[in-house]
Parts: structure tokens; sequence; C-alpha cells
């Protein structure tokens, strides 16, 4: 579904991913962790097509397509997701009106008919009751005055809404406290555990992945893939630390 | 008959002298009076659009408790410059909504001087400035409390967007405070488009021209939020953004 082959990357000159290579096929969850710096948000950034985020070599193959070859919002619309670490702040522009716009323009690039005000208004409910998220919080503009947690939630609600086939995660976990994990946790596998859909997780964490079973564990370090192995990688890592599980 | 302006002149210090010129200085002597009595309340709603030279020179006397609500949007091809002289009696208030958008090489300008020389009057100006191509927006607002003005609470708000390099953005509070129980606020802040917000909507699905109209709309609308007539509201914003769409 997603396949990365030897991509390298860079930031105003600085290569910061050197030959990472990732398949995660349909129906999977994959996990990555890795010590500050090693890449992670980067790799995210890059995924989703972020400005300034150059890619220098290599290639990522999103069902089929070239995803380097996509916009941002072309991305979006062949069905890939983001789930921002920081999600931003957009003063005087509501959640409800962004989401409507932005499932609108989705469904138009894919060649369906929008949503009505009502039709997604019923939608917009459904998620954020699932997340636990006030409804109220929806009218009010895009993640201002949220909390930490508030704005993860929020992720995942958009996520809902918006019903990607693939979703990049980028701690989505971080800020979040032990019960809003577990509604973040259940959200993402009802959201996103099915045949015809992957994930990938960033994560610092070993909790999330609790709630969301990996497939496949993958550890990465200055830019690279190093290891990989089942959920006990993880479980490996939160005992014994990085220096230990990649020196093994 | 008065004499042109110079750049001398603190009130014409960026404005257009060659259109000035065009204009004559007849055209300087033409000030529409505007009296409220005691308690009256008034609105209007002014939308400059022209391919000429422009100037709207308004004068507002507000008696005891009356309440003057301007709201400007400027979006003429050429020079276009609105000035408001306010005296504020007893309780009175002044209310302004301004708006200046579009490119081309037209210096648009809103310039307001407000006095205060009566106890409790206040006043409430809120500006926007949204830029392009060699265009120039300039918002020059004095406030001048006098002896008697005991108990004035005077705001002044301007913000500017300019969205590319060659754009321009002028912002000149004058404050001239001569009573010693008073409130006066203002701010100033000069800008480009929030590329974060810009691309947080990208990665949601939304196209960067629906985006920028979305992030442009917020941004304006917050000249316009006291204007409680939500259909002449969203008349001028159509009218401020229809000039965006034709820049496209």
């Amino acid at each position: 579904m997603l396949k990365i082959e030897n991509l390298h990357a860079e930031i105003d000159g600085k290569e910061i991913l050197k030959g990472l290579s990732l398949e995660v096929n349909a129906g999977e969850v994959h996990a990555i962790m890795g010590p500050n710096g090693a890449g992670k948000s980067t790799l995210a950034y890059v995924l989703g097509g972020r400005p300034g985020y150059e890619v220098t070599q290599g290639s990522a193959t999103f069902m089929g397509q070239d995803l380097f070859d996509m916009e941002p919002h072309e991305r979006a619309a062949a069905g890939f997701f983001l789930g921002f670490q920081y999600p931003v702040e957009i003063p005087g522009v509501s959640n409800v009106q962004f989401l409507r716009e932005a499932l609108n323009s989705q469904r138009k690039a894919r060649g369906e008919e929008p949503l009505t005000g009502g039709e997604f208004l019923k939608l917009a409910k459904e998620k954020a009751g699932l997340l636990k998220l006030d409804m109220e919080m929806l009218k009010r503009p895009v993640n201002v005055g949220f909390s930490g947690g508030e704005k993860k939630r929020n992720e995942m609600v958009q996520m809902g809404i918006l019903d990607p086939s693939f979703a990049v995660l980028d701690e989505t976990d971080s800020g979040l406290d032990i019960d809003a994990l577990k509604v973040v946790g259940e959200g993402i596998n009802a959201i996103m555990r099915a045949p015809e859909k992957g994930v990938l997780l960033i994560t610092h964490y070993q909790r999330l992945l609790d709630y969301v079973q990996p497939d496949k564990v993958h550890i990465l370090a200055a830019g690279r893939i190093v290891k990989t192995g089942g959920p006990e990688l993880a479980r490996q890592l939160e005992d014994e630390g990085y220096d230990e599980v990649m020196a093994a | 008959m008065t004499a042109l302006p110079t750049h001398k002149d603190e009130a014409w210090r960026y404005a257009d002298l060659e259109a000035v010129e065009t204009l004559g200085a007849g055209a300087l002597d033409q000030w529409q009076e505007l009296s409220l009595a005691d308690g009256e309340t008034l609105r209007r709603c002014l939308l400059v659009g022209g391919d000429a030279p422009e100037l709207h020179r308004i004068r507002l006397t507000v008696d005891k408790g009356a309440r003057a609500e301007l709201f400007v949007v400027v979006t003429g091809n050429d020079y276009c410059r609105v000035e408001v002289e306010t005296d504020l009696a007893e309780g009175a208030h002044f209310e302004l909504g301004g708006v200046t958008i579009g490119g081309g090489d037209a210096v648009r300008e809103i310039v307001t001087r407000t006095t205060h020389d009566a106890p409790e009057a206040t006043s409430n100006q809120v500006v926007r400035a949204v830029h392009w191509g060699e265009a120039t927006g300039n918002f020059l607002g004095a406030i001048n409390v006098g002896r008697l003005g005991q108990r004035t609470d005077a705001a002044q708000d301007f913000k500017a967007l300019v969205l590319e390099k060659g754009a321009s953005a002028n912002a000149k509070p004058e404050l001239e405070i001569f009573a010693d129980d008073v409130k006066c606020a203002h701010g100033a802040a000069i800008g480009q488009m929030d590329e974060m917000a810009r691309y947080y909507m990208a990665s949601r699905g939304l196209a960067p021209d629906v985006a920028k109209r979305l992030l442009i709309r917020a941004f304006i609308a917050d000249a316009l939020a006291a204007l409680l007539d939500e259909e002449e509201a969203e008349r001028l914003l159509e009218a401020a953004l229809g000039v965006l769409a034709e820049r496209a």
C-alpha cells in the first residue's frame, strides 16, 4: 500500500533521511520508534509534502501512484492522511467550515457529490462522539484555545470525518493523559483497522501500542530503519532502551 | 480653497500625490458632513472600487449618546483614500471597520482623526489590509483626547497581510492625550500568510487557492465583525474577496 525505497531527504541542505526503506501492506499497522533527532517527524512531513522538505533520492509509492508527484492536497484526496504532532491553529475558521470544505474538496477531486450541511453535521457528530470531543468545540476556530490533548483528539476526529485509506500519525499520543490515550487508541482502531487500510504510527511510547497493536515495529535511527521486529520489539525497547537494543 | 498636500503633511505621508493632483484641489474641499442627534444611530457601508482615483472625505459629528458606524471596503484600481474626521460628544460612540485589498501599483488608504473632547465617549477602529503586486495599503489613525475627554475608551487595531514581495503596508497610529483618566489601545501588525496554516489546510485536501481564500476571508472578517447586519457584512466580504479572485 505504501512502499518507500531508499529515501533521502533534506531540510535547508541538511540530510536527515539517509536511505530509508519501508513497506506497509493493506490491513497492517506499523509503528516507528526511535531516539530524538532520528528523523521520525521529517519522514512524516516528507510523506505529507510539507514545503521545505526536499526529497533528494529514492521513491514512495502510494497505492500504485508516485506520492512525491502529488501536491499535498492531492495526496489527501488520494486517501493519504497526516496526523500532526503539533496541530496548527487557524483563527477565524471554524472546524466545521474547514472540515466540510476539506471533505468536499476531496470528494470533488474524486468525482463524488459534495455532502450537504446536514449530512456533514451528522457525520461530524458521529466522529466527535467516537473521540469523546464536545461537538461545541467543532464549532470553534480550528485548534484555537484547545488544550494539547484536545488538539490531538481533534486530529483523530478529522481523520474519522475524512476517512483516509492510509494514515501517518506523528506522535499522536504525546500530550495525552491516560484516559485520552485509551480513547484515541480505540478511535484509531475504529477508524483505521480495516483490511483495505494502513497505518504508520510514529511514537515514543509503548503505551499507545497496548491499544493499537502493531503488526511490525521499526527502529529509526540516524535517518534509516536499523531494526524491524514484531510488537515484542517495542516492549524490549521500553525495558532496555535504544542503545542496548540497537547494539544487540 | 485648500492647497494641495505634500508628503510633509503627516496625514498625507504615504498618499499618491500625483493622483491627488489629477483630482484637483477642489476635491479636497468636498467633505460629506453627517451629524447625528442625541441618541441617534447611523450606519453607513461604503464600497470604494473604481478604476480612477477616488477621494472620500467624511466628517461625523456625533452628539450625546449617539452611535456612528462606518464600514468601508476599498478595492479600487487606482489611488483611493477614505478619510473620516469624527467629533464625539459625551457618551457617543464611533465604530469603524475598514478593509483595503488589491494589487497593481495603487495606494489604498484609510485615514481617521477621532476627537474625544467630551467625557465617556468610546471609539473602536478595526482595519485590515491585504495587498500584492506593488500595491500599498495604509492606515493612519489619529486620536485626540482633549482635556474634557475623561473616561475616554478608544481602540485601534490594524493588521496587514502582504502576499508577496513588492507590496507594502504602512501603519501610523497617532495618539494625543490631554485627559488623565483614559483608555487608548492601539495595535498594528504587518505580516505574511501563515504558511503552516496553508500547509495544514492542504494536508486535509484543500486546494491552495481555496485555503488562501478561507484564510483571507477570516482575516478581513475581523474588520466587519461589528457589522451586525449579516447580509450587508456578507456583501462587503464578497466584494473584497472578489478582488482576490480576479487576481488568480
